[in-house]
């Protein structure tokens, strides 16, 4: 077991882990942040995504040990003072059916309207390349996006 | 999913120390970069080192350099940090390109274009861009360092020519003297994020001097060197085309798998050739690069 130190959120906290143990499964089963999930588990549905270091990663990919003195920010940190603007309108145009993708498609959303506030359809559509959804055939995901324009 | 062996970490500060590291444990260390590839290897299949030597805290392996006409990327230098980079979107257009159509964001905020040679799959976007550019790639251990040109690093599918005790330390590139255009189509099976079922990188210069690359066509990726027999001090018409595309069949040599069989393969990689030589042509004189062009979807 080694001792490690994660910025969860805003929040230093220390724990231990092995070396094998995979950043995902800290996240939700040793510091108790549920919204990253565990989909694919090999990096190709985004369901995992989260904010390490002010980027987004596919935190199924990644050993706990390798985000020692590092920052993470999953859904529960993007929303401490309320539901962002996309929040609402994912909420109000009925973006999601289950959920299990919402997670990580606000944070790779989120992602892109930081860098770029008004991206076009394809910038939206290759920002979430990486994340499957499996009910609504993205058509209300986009939408929602696209109506955060700047 | 946990990981079901277990295994020590390590993560040196410098590149002696890296070394140091490498040479005591020889196969049985493996290096830690992105781990886009290494920790689904380490889940999935009987990969089993003894200790993983984390890269990641060794600062000066995460610089993108540009001196003296030379292009110097680190192995951590990630692909988003290569899109990002006006030097290699100007200097080195196709490099940008093919990074842009590497897996999703999420995978390219992590995955290193040095990790991506190492993996060394067939279809690796980076492979058809650092072979026309003539990559070095540069190689570490205990008792020196050297440089392998990258015609001559890949072996095999997942082969490459690093040996035991060695890291690859980043990638030096030389900017071509003259004006030229570039190209790399790629085909998924749909828009966004797929493995390439093909690849082809073409640079072309004002002066009709062509390079021209190809992946997940064979078992490592390929420069055409009789294409660009034939092409080269020619422009491009229909007839010299067809003559091109007629000997891809010579070149590569691919193979039916999951993603595409190898008659749908090679009909395809003629096709996407074509696209990409009068792309390419096109871009000399163009000004603003535009991103990629993948077929299909």
């Amino acid at each position: 077991m080694s001792k490690i130190h994660i910025i969860l959120n805003g929040e230093r906290r220390s724990l231990h882990v092995e070396p094998n143990d995979i950043l995902l499964d800290v996240i939700r089963d040793k510091m108790g942040a549920k919204s990253p999930k565990c989909g694919c588990d090999r990096g190709d549905c985004g369901a995992c995504t989260i904010f390490l270091n002010g980027k987004s990663v596919k935190s199924c990919n990644i050993l706990a040990i390798e985000a020692d003195e590092q920052e993470i920010v999953t859904l529960e940190g993007l929303s401490e003072n309320g539901l962002t603007k996309l929040q609402e309108k994912f909420i109000n145009m009925n973006s999601f059916q289950c959920g299990f993708c919402a997670p990580g498609i606000t944070i790779a959303a989120t992602e892109l309207l930081n860098h770029n506030p008004n991206p076009t359809l394809d910038d939206v559509k290759e920002a979430l390349s990486g994340n499957l959804c499996r009910c609504t055939g993205y058509t209300p995901i986009l939408d929602a996006i696209m109506s955060c324009k700047k | 999913m946990a990981i079901s062996h277990e295994f020590e970490y390590i993560k040196p500060k410098t590149v002696n120390e890296a070394v140091d590291i490498l040479a005591k444990y020889g196969s049985k260390a493996s290096i830690l970069a992105g781990g886009t590839d290494i920790v689904v290897k380490l889940k999935e299949t009987p990969f089993n080192p003894e200790i993983l030597v984390d890269i990641k805290g060794i600062d000066e392996l995460s610089k993108i350099e540009f001196s003296n006409g030379v292009l110097k990327i680190g192995a951590l230098v990630t692909f988003s940090e290569l899109i990002d980079s006006e030097i290699v979107k100007t200097n080195f257009p196709l490099i940008h390109e093919a990074s842009t159509t590497v897996a999703s964001i999420g995978t390219r905020n992590r995955a290193t274009i040095v990790g991506n040679i190492c993996s060394a799959v067939p279809s690796l976007d980076s492979g058809p861009a650092l072979l026309v550019y003539e990559a070095d790639v540069i190689v570490k251990n205990n008792s020196g360092e050297r440089k392998i040109s990258i015609k001559d690093w890949f072996t095999g599918p997942k082969k490459t020519a690093i040996k035991e005790g060695d890291l690859v330390i980043g990638l030096e590139i030389k900017k071509p003297t003259d004006k030229h255009g570039t190209s790399y189509v790629k085909l998924g099976r749909y828009r966004g994020e797929d493995l390439a079922q093909a690849g082809v990188g073409v640079f072309v210069t004002e002066s009709n001097n062509y390079k021209i690359s190809f992946c997940a066509l064979g078992p490592v990726p390929v420069r055409a060197t009789i294409i660009e027999n034939l092409l080269n001090g020619k422009s491009l018409d229909e007839k010299i085309l067809n003559e091109a595309k007629e000997l891809v069949e010579k070149v590569i040599s691919p193979i039916t798998d999951i993603r595409a069989s190898k008659e749908y393969r090679m009909h395809i990689a003629k096709v996407m050739l074509e696209r990409a030589l009068l792309k390419a042509k096109e871009r000399i004189t163009s000004v603003y690069h535009e991103t990629h062009d993948i077929l299909g979807g």
